[in-house]
């Protein structure tokens, strides 16, 4: 099977956007020239010019807001933000525009747009370009927000994405776009609804998204060896969060342990134990656990930066004390 | 809100197994309802309640060990809201609730004699089972709560509910397996009970000793003529005779008719006769008989054969158990002259008769004859009283028992 990286794995999917779809243009700060901030489109600008791989200027409000108004009047426009920080400028046009219109003009319009961001820590980019702020978006009605954490799924959520009537906000973990690994050709289709089961085990369930999904499989490799078997579950769709998968997996292993590179507060994490605690209550044989973010800034320093970031170390060690008596 | 809290039924009584409950939510309860059955060292314990009102939820589970003082049930007075008791029942028993601590039941208040263990003891936590398990438990017939908690915290969770499950050695303890518990162990947790009373006796009371020989002949007199032509079960008992003597002796020596605590003597609030009652399988339990100055002789008789019936039974009443103010031990049948007896605390007194007997005994005139005598010692506590007042007392029952027709009479002020 052929192997790739996240990174080309995601331009195989504009390209492959581009050429099926002529209302799909690509949009954001040195996205033609430069060929992206993480090099996702780089090329893109020769094969299909300047019409469809527009740079532009510095102001997120400006150029989010041109893509929703693009997409109210018919096109596919994909939006790419440098990072969620700066997506913050862009709150605006996504959370008052793109998400309310359909809802405010009755159904009359729609806002079919695509807007990407980089996300997450770990390169010692410090607290401007390092947050996660994924779960400010999961929380608008009105929006759909994916997390491609797999090479496969990197390849396959763009495509689907565009056929959504309605904004959906995909986030790209920064250090995700290195990770190579297989894909099949033809790249299978991805379901944008579902969570997946990365890892089947029977003693606890480990939910887990974006840039904390290689974390979460390093440490469950690391439990595995000391005989303790978890199901990790990728929750690929933020918005809205497929609850069903991880109640089933709860359901079969009475345990559960999310881990969300989110503050803890108010996280995604919080979002999922709470939904968890309300409809598999009896299923419960240990207090709910999360392992999070440190709720300070990220820092710059690489050990201060690693020390407030769910490293697979501080996993492992809460999935211990989460099976304290399992068998 | 009305608390129904597990009662010291004896001084003696730190801990109870409840064994079943009477009454289910919703019930009404009058004074004096029996609530629940709780089995003690001593006996399967039926305990009233002395409130009034409905049963809004029974908290204590059958089969479960709870220290004294512990909440048991909640009632709502009449009108009260069923809504509003929840709502601070929730307060009371949530996480943040400090441990409740012991309370005496307000009818039978016992001195400060509860073991180190129980008063450190948390009753009011809920203890930690895992939901899961608490399911499992339940569709496996388990009582999760006796089960020992391996997970964090001591929590119990499914493992430790399928454990038990498997373990052929660990059946689920029940109700009624405590309640049909050999008697070696009964008689052993008895003999400890005892052990522990006796000893706090002979340690905190200074105990000092009189007797008095006293003629029996009008007694035995007057007995034999009111049961000629009677079936013997309608038949008094000298021993009633003697009972009710104590008794309205006691009404004129009070002192006697109590308690000691926290260093002072309290009245007894009627005069409650504990009886000693050797159980058939080794020791003593001393339920009261209540008012007796207000029971007539044949009346008090068949209280006494009852109670006694009862108690080798095991099904005495909490405010039995608890009440006594004073002890009568009647040693007569086994043919013994007199028992010099210890008190059993917080108790002040114990009256003690040896066996009726034909002894010679010197007249008023002089003269010199055999007639049915029988032994009363008093062993009483001196710090609530002297000598000289025990004296008294045993001067009273002695010219009491001359006036056996006065002795049948039903004290009407009480």
């Amino acid at each position: 099977m052929p192997t790739t990286s996240y990174r080309e794995a995601l331009r195989a999917a504009h390209r492959e956007a581009l050429l099926r779809d002529e209302r799909v243009f690509v949009m954001g700060e040195d996205v033609g020239r430069y060929g992206g901030s993480y090099a996702v489109t780089q090329g893109l600008l020769d094969e299909f010019g300047p019409e469809r791989i527009r740079d532009t200027p510095l102001s997120e409000l400006a150029f989010v807001g041109a893509g929703v108004g693009a997409a109210l009047g018919g096109a596919r426009p994909i939006v790419e933000v440098m990072t969620v920080n700066f997506s913050l400028l862009a709150l605006d046009p996504i959370v008052n525009s793109a998400a309310t219109i359909r809802h405010m003009s009755g159904g009359q319009f729609s806002i079919p747009l695509v807007v990407r961001m980089a996300t997450g820590a770990g390169r010692q980019l410090a607290a401007q370009h390092s947050h996660s702020l994924e779960v400010w978006y999961a929380h608008v009605p009105g929006l759909k927000v994916l997390a491609p954490a797999t090479v496969a799924d990197a390849r396959g959520m763009l495509w689907p994405a565009l056929q959504d009537p309605d904004p959906v906000v995909i986030f790209e973990h920064a250090q995700l776009y290195n990770l190579q690994g297989e894909l099949p050709d033809p790249a299978p289709p991805v379901d944008i609804a579902r969570a997946a089961v990365r890892r089947s085990g029977r003693d606890f369930s480990l939910v887990t998204y974006g840039g904390s999904l290689p974390r979460a499989m390093a440490a469950a490799d690391e439990l595995a060896e000391a005989g303790l078997e978890a199901e990790v579950i990728d929750l690929r769709v933020l918005r809205p969060l497929d609850i069903a998968t991880v109640l089933a997996s709860v359901r079969k292993t009475h345990r559960l342990l999310v881990v969300d590179e989110g503050w803890r507060t108010c996280s995604l994490a919080a979002e999922v134990l709470a939904q968890v605690g309300e409809a598999a209550f009896y299923e419960l044989d240990a207090p709910l656990a999360r392992v999070c973010s440190e709720e300070v800034p990220i820092p710059y320093p690489k050990h201060l930066e690693d020390a407030a970031l769910p490293m697979p170390p501080r996993i492992v060690a809460a999935a211990r004390a989460l099976c304290a008596a399992a068998p | 809100m009305i608390e129904f809290r597990l009662p010291a039924m004896g001084s003696d009584m730190d801990q109870g197994t409840l064994l079943e409950w009477r009454v289910q939510p919703g019930d009404r309860v009058v004074r004096g309802q029996v609530l629940a059955v709780v089995d003690t060292a001593k006996a399967a314990i039926e305990v009233e309640c002395w409130h009034e009102g409905i049963v809004h939820a029974l908290l204590a589970k059958p089969g479960v060990t709870l220290p004294v003082g512990s909440l048991m049930a909640v009632l709502r007075a009449e009108g009260e809201d069923a809504d509003e008791v929840t709502r601070s029942l929730a307060q009371r028993t949530g996480p943040e609730a400090g441990p409740i601590a012991p309370v005496p039941m307000p009818v039978a208040p016992v001195p400060q004699a509860v073991p180190a263990a129980a008063a450190a003891a948390t009753p009011g936590e809920r203890p930690r089972i895992s939901p899961a398990a608490r399911r499992r438990a339940r569709e496996l017939g388990i009582d999760p709560v006796r089960l020992a908690g391996h997970a964090g915290g001591g929590a119990v969770s499914l493992h430790d509910v399928e454990a038990a499950a498997q373990s052929a050695a660990r059946p689920p303890a029940s109700a009624v397996a405590v309640a049909t518990a050999a008697g070696g162990a009964r008689a052993h947790a008895m003999r400890q009970v005892i052990a522990a009373a006796m000893s706090r006796s002979k340690r905190e009371i200074p105990h000092y000793y009189l007797a008095e020989d006293i003629a029996f002949e009008r007694a035995a007199a007057w007995l034999a003529e009111r049961n000629q032509g009677l079936p013997v079960s309608e038949r008094l008992l000298s021993a009633a005779v003697l009972l009710k003597a104590v008794a309205l002796a006691l009404r004129r020596c009070p002192e006697f008719n109590g308690t000691w605590r926290d260093g002072g003597f309290v009245p007894g609030a009627g005069v409650h006769l504990g009886v000693a009652v050797a159980m058939r399988e080794g020791g003593l339990v001393a339920p009261a008989l209540h008012d007796v100055p207000t029971l007539d002789l044949a009346t008090l008789t068949r209280a006494l054969l009852d109670l006694v019936k009862r108690t080798r039974a095991g099904a005495l009443r909490s405010s039995e158990l608890a009440d006594a103010t004073i002890t009568v031990t009647n040693l007569g049948d086994q043919g013994v002259g007199s028992v010099l007896g210890v008190i059993y605390p917080p108790q002040v007194a114990l009256v003690g008769f040896g066996r009726v007997a034909q002894r010679p005994w010197v007249t008023g005139d002089g003269g010199l004859r055999a007639a049915p005598v029988v032994t009363a010692t008093l062993a009483a506590d001196h710090r609530a009283s002297d000598g000289h007042r025990g004296a008294l007392l045993l001067a009273e029952i002695r010219e009491l028992l001359q006036e056996p027709d006065a002795l049948d009479a039903r004290e009407e002020t009480r």
